[in-house]
């Protein structure tokens, strides 16, 4: 029973030593700060610059958080400090559909209604021409995926305050609605912090859904309707198609390695966060 | 202000309780009288009737009727249970929240019933004070508690948050021991403190009532004390409603006596008469501490 808990933790330090080992060659003709400030992306003569991608990544993450941060604070807010119990039922149960769609359904669901809906009805009033595959259909499909995994985790922050703290505050002649902002936001700020990262971990892992309406084009976006091609996605589409270009290989594995890093870190430090909280409440 | 039952054989340095016999003499206590006339301060008035109170159809009070008289530390006691913290958490419809609630009856507060649907439930509030069974600081500074209450309801004047937090933080002796670091989380206060705190946080929304919740029964023996001392130096100007689950504490600084018994109000009268001469049974048998 140990070996086989140590077995499931080891897979871990493994896949992060195989896919350092893989992506090892890379740093033979270029630095590591070359690689990932550089924007020349051309496999075939030798030039992997990972910068679009990464800009890529962190421009949708950036408006999937944007978009589904204030939404979610506030469903939950309602869910915890104003609504009837029954209600609170039924949003947790189309809730737990919406967490559990699978993510293609996701994408196709913005290749069908987000993409046309930008390229035809929002693009037009601020550029010239877009195809509707952009940073924000990523950003919107990614937000719309992440706020059932904000909200609950909102919730369950919010109903963890003591019921005195609503009580003192509502005592001395407050609204609800200022004792939710005043009180409940303040009490719980590092734990929507701890919260906000682990979506955002999520959110820069989640490949398929965003690959299908981001457009995939190497390049570093300067606009909302602009395509991009974040990491996860260079890595699927391209692994297995790379033919015997020179170093390829390794250059997808320093993509999977970066992603690993960043998950890692953020996971990580989302659980630092959450250990203090509960420390702090004891 | 003697009671029978007030008589601590064992006087034991945290069982001090001379300051109760401090009573203002009479000179002083005529001037005060018409300081007051001078300022007209209102009597407040607060007159429960027929109060039926059904949590998912449960009767939890039944047929309240009472009077609290103004000015005055009114204690309700009785086993647990009974009712006493639902009829404390009514008067300022701190109840509303509870799953289920249904109410009956009309409780007037200054003529206004607090459940008319007119009523705005904060004006309510601001009108009573409340003081929880454990201190609950809010999670800011030892001065935005207390500017709290005044912030919220549209107090912006820097200056004159800052007389209202000096003033209310000498009221409750608390000046001396934070003025140096008024900025600093209201967390880190000791537990008598903080409720000292709490207590100075809701005078300065200028209550009329002060609702305690037994306020003192988390707190060790010489806060506690603190905090008696407080409502009797208190109750000059404000009613103070206090439920208690400690008999020797309503001895001590009750005026008025409600004893109240799985949901209903058994007796309620002065101290003297309730302590020393009660007229119902079950009265003089909780006294006696046949049941608690």
């Amino acid at each position: 029973m140990f070996s086989i808990t140590v077995f499931s933790v080891l897979l871990v330090v493994l896949i992060g030593l195989g896919l350092y080992l893989k992506s090892v060659p890379i740093f033979d003709q270029n630095s590591f700060w070359q690689l990932i400030s550089s924007s020349e992306w051309r496999p075939g003569s030798g030039q992997f610059g990972f910068l679009p991608f990464i800009a890529g990544t962190i421009a949708i993450t950036l408006i999937a958080i944007v978009l589904a941060l204030p939404i979610a604070l506030l469903s939950a807010l309602f869910l915890t400090e104003f609504s009837k119990s029954y209600l609170k039922k039924w949003v947790f149960t189309a809730l737990d559909i919406l967490a559990g769609i699978p993510s293609v359904v996701y994408g196709v669901w913005g290749t069908l209604f987000i993409v046309p809906w930008i390229s035809e009805k929002l693009a037009p009033n601020f550029v010239e021409y877009s195809t509707g595959y952009t940073v924000l259909a990523g950003g919107i499909v990614l937000g719309v995926m992440i706020l059932p995994l904000l909200i609950s985790l909102f919730v369950e922050i919010f109903s963890a305050v003591p019921r005195e703290f609503r009580d003192a505050a509502l005592s001395l002649g407050a609204t609800k609605w200022q004792t939710s902002k005043f009180v409940i936001l303040r009490k719980t700020f590092p734990g929507i912090l701890a919260a906000v990262i682990l979506a955002v971990s999520r959110a820069f892992g989640e490949t398929i859904a965003v690959l299908m309406v981001c457009g995939n084009l190497p390049m570093v976006p300067h606009s909302l309707f602009d395509s991009c091609y974040p990491l996860p996605a260079l890595i699927a589409n391209n692994y297995g198609e790379m033919l015997s270009v020179p170093l390829y290989e390794s250059a997808l594995m320093l993509a999977a390695f970066l992603l690993f890093i960043v998950v890692f870190i953020f996971n990580a430090s989302s659980r630092a966060v959450i250990y203090r909280i509960e420390r702090k409440f004891k | 202000m003697k009671f029978l039952y007030r008589n601590p054989t064992r006087a034991s340095w945290a069982e001090d309780y001379s300051f109760l016999n401090n009573d203002l003499d009479k000179s002083a206590k005529e001037k005060l009288e018409k300081d007051k006339e001078g300022l007209r301060i209102k009597k407040s008035y607060l007159k429960v009737s027929d109060l039926n109170i059904y949590i998912h159809k449960a009767h939890i009070l039944k047929n309240v009727n009472i009077e609290i008289p103004d000015k005055k530390i009114t204690c309700i006691i009785g086993p647990s249970g009974c009712g006493k913290s639902t009829l404390l958490k009514t008067f300022n419809r701190l109840i509303d929240d509870t799953e289920g609630i249904k109410y009956e009856g009309s409780i007037l507060v200054d003529d206004t019933d607090i459940f008319d649907k007119k009523t705005e439930i904060t004006d309510i509030r601001k009108k009573m004070g409340l003081l929880s069974q454990r201190p609950c600081p809010l999670p800011m500074s030892i001065y935005d508690n207390i500017a709290f209450g005044c912030k919220m309801h549209g107090e912006r004047n820097r200056k004159k948050l800052n007389e209202i937090v000096e003033e209310q933080l000498k009221a409750v002796g608390l000046w001396e021991e934070v003025k140096n670091r008024l900025h600093a989380p209201a967390s880190k206060l000791s537990i008598g403190q903080q409720q000292r705190l709490c207590l100075a946080r809701g005078l300065a929304v200028e209550p009329e009532f002060i609702l305690a919740d037994e306020a003192t029964s988390a707190l060790d023996p010489i806060s506690s004390k603190h905090i008696e001392e407080l409502f009797v130096k208190l109750k000059q100007d404000y009613t103070i409603i206090l439920v208690t689950h400690t008999l020797r504490q309503a001895l001590r600084i009750a005026d008025h006596v409600i004893f109240m018994y799985l949901g209903e109000v058994i007796e309620a009268g002065p101290a003297d008469e309730v302590f020393n001469n009660p007229k119902q049974e079950l009265t003089r048998k909780y006294l006696e501490g046949a049941f608690s």
